[in-house]
């Protein structure tokens, strides 16, 4: 039986815009994300890709338009929603095991202290050592779950904390640059990890990325930020020579490799074109942690 | 009046203990390692051994002022190093541990700790000279330890170990993952402000015995200790405490049968556990690494 919601659209954004400190960052985002759809957030350095995050999180308001998730007002829906930012690496002298990290995403916004040997005769204590150990087998980090997460290699520690924003079983997961900082086979590893969780969970996905190619072919639809302005649609007809020309103001062309690979040449992810055309919008960007 | 040791475990612990002031010290000494265990394990984990440093700092201008106007040590010691903590932990940006509020707070930390240095020189010298009690601002004293002590410091180990109950698992998560924490509506800076403050007071109390220099001795060591020997954060904690109680009863023995001071004798032992723990783990690892390889 499905219940009746369970179609419902998780994320609803109608024509949204945000400012941060008087400046418009992008504006007139159309966007409808349901159940088991993944969502790709992209655009060039600095231009505010992690503010649609904060939006959603309600941590961030919008200047203009609607937002809803999961039917309510951003932020009122915050035991359902899994959260993983944009990450610095465990300090490597940090003495914590990764399933204890784990742990905190299901109970560490708790008052007290666990009691010790409760899990003897607790069954809520055993629920939740099974929903930890279910949750680490999910990301494939039973192997390493019992080190210190210091220890861990970068993709390990991703999965580890995807393994924390779910194990509250959320029904939207939003990432900010996973994979960012990882190789290229931990990259493709995490994406497809990703897109497992998102069709067999049946978990939204909105994922902030800096390099659309690694999940390409995993996405329902994408968002593509430019300073300013935004376009929304299937990554097929917003990753386009067109629509990219007109949201940069600047021709822009997108060619695609021989294996399918994207590769847009012309200026976005040229630095100093990019510089030139967007002052001071790094500093900007780091104000927003 | 000290027989001095003579292999004889029980006489001499008969001895030791038929003193007063040595009894209060072995319970004081167990609620300071209890006190500066739990505390000093957050204090490793977070990172804030700077601040903790200096907050132990201003306890001696604290004393020393407290002492110059008429007023009891405690008081001085109390005063100061919550007002520093405070002032440490209101200054400082966001959560204070990312980069770049590292960086602030720790220079706003140095600020706070040379302030209170000179302060403490100043006050040394309205008072005029009197060196012995300097010594123990700086080192310390257990062994002038009365029961009234005792008291008082059961008392804030109490209350501080009872806010420590209560917050926890919040802390840790705060501590660990700020920002996951931040998202699932835990409150990061005031538990930060929160823990300053009880780091603060531990600190004032832990100062009274082993002084505002030696302080580390019970607040890094053995946690850090602890830290070493394993990654289970119940089992790390326990370790602390128990690594923390025994150094310093050991430490105690050591003072009175040897005629050494206690923070020379307490600090001692405590670096002794941390680098056979080094060394171990160093080991273990040195020999596991063939197999792997």
């Amino acid at each position: 039986m499905m219940i009746d919601d369970s179609d419902a659209p998780v994320i609803t954004l109608h024509d949204a815009a945000v400012s941060l400190g008087g400046r418009r960052l992008w504006s007139g985002v159309d966007l409808t994300v349901h159940p088991g759809e993944f969502v790709a957030v992209l655009g060039p350095n600095g231009v505010g890709k992690s503010t649609m995050i904060k939006v959603l999180l309600g941590t961030l308001p919008v200047a203009a338009g609607s937002v809803s998730v999961l039917g309510h007002r951003p932020g009122a829906a915050g035991e359902q929603i899994g959260y993983l930012p944009q990450r610095r690496n465990f300090d490597a002298s940090l003495r914590i095991r990764g399933e204890d990290v784990v742990r905190l995403g299901l109970d560490g916004d708790r008052w007290g202290v666990p009691l010790p040997f409760a899990r003897r005769f607790s069954a809520a204590r055993q629920a939740a050592d099974a929903r930890v150990r279910e949750v680490i087998e999910l990301v494939g980090a039973s192997g390493y779950a019992h080190r210190p997460i210091g220890e861990c290699s970068g993709g390990e520690q991703q999965r580890l904390l995807i393994a924390q924003a779910l194990v509250r079983r959320p029904r939207l997961l939003l990432l900010d640059e996973p994979l960012d900082s990882l190789d290229l086979p931990n990259q493709a590893g995490i994406a497809a990890l990703i897109h497992r969780i998102c069709r067999e969970a049946d978990v939204a996905v909105v994922m902030v990325a800096h390099d659309v190619n690694p999940i390409l072919s995993y996405l329902d639809r994408v968002v593509y930020i430019v300073g300013g302005g935004a376009a929304s649609g299937p990554a097929t007809e917003v990753i386009t020579t067109e629509t990219l020309t007109r949201l940069y103001g600047t021709p822009v062309e997108v060619l695609r490799a021989v294996d399918g690979r994207l590769v847009v040449v012309g200026g976005p992810e040229a630095p100093a074109l990019h510089s030139d055309r967007h002052d001071h919008h790094g500093d900007r960007h780091e104000a927003l942690r | 009046m000290n027989p001095g040791f003579t292999w004889n475990i029980i006489t001499d612990v008969q001895w030791m203990w038929s003193l007063p002031s040595m009894v209060n010290a072995f319970r004081a000494g167990l609620a300071v390692a209890l006190l500066a265990g739990v505390i000093g394990w957050f204090m490793v984990l977070r990172r804030q051994s700077f601040a903790g440093h200096s907050i132990a700092v201003t306890g001696f201008p604290g004393a020393a002022a407290a002492v110059y106007l008429g007023l009891s040590a405690t008081l001085g010691y109390f005063g100061f190093c919550i007002g520093s903590a405070l002032v440490i932990a209101l200054l400082s940006r966001g959560s204070g541990t990312g980069v770049g509020e590292r960086a602030h707070s720790s220079a706003l930390i140095a600020v706070v700790q040379a302030f209170a240095l000179a302060l403490g020189a100043v006050f040394l010298d309205l008072y005029g000279g009197f060196l012995s009690s300097t010594s123990a601002f700086l080192f310390g004293n257990f062994l002038g330890i009365t029961s009234e002590d005792v008291l008082t410091l059961t008392l804030v180990a109490v209350v501080v170990l009872l806010v420590m109950l209560l917050i926890g698992r919040r802390l840790l998560f705060a501590s660990i993952d700020p920002a996951v924490a931040a998202a699932r509506g835990v409150s990061v800076r005031t538990l930060n402000v929160v823990f300053l403050v009880l780091l603060g007071a531990t600190v004032a109390e832990v100062s009274k015995f082993t002084g505002s220099l030696l302080v580390f001795a019970l607040l890094v060591m053995p946690a850090a200790t602890a830290q070493v020997l394993t990654a289970r954060t119940g089992l790390s904690l326990l370790l602390t405490v128990v690594i923390g109680v025994l150094v310093t009863w050991f430490g105690l023995a050591w003072a009175y049968f040897g005629n050494q001071a206690t923070g020379f004798t307490i600090t001692s032992l405590a670096f002794a556990c941390y680098v056979l723990a080094y060394a171990a783990k160093s080991a273990r690892r040195h020999s596991f690494r063939p197999e792997v390889a």
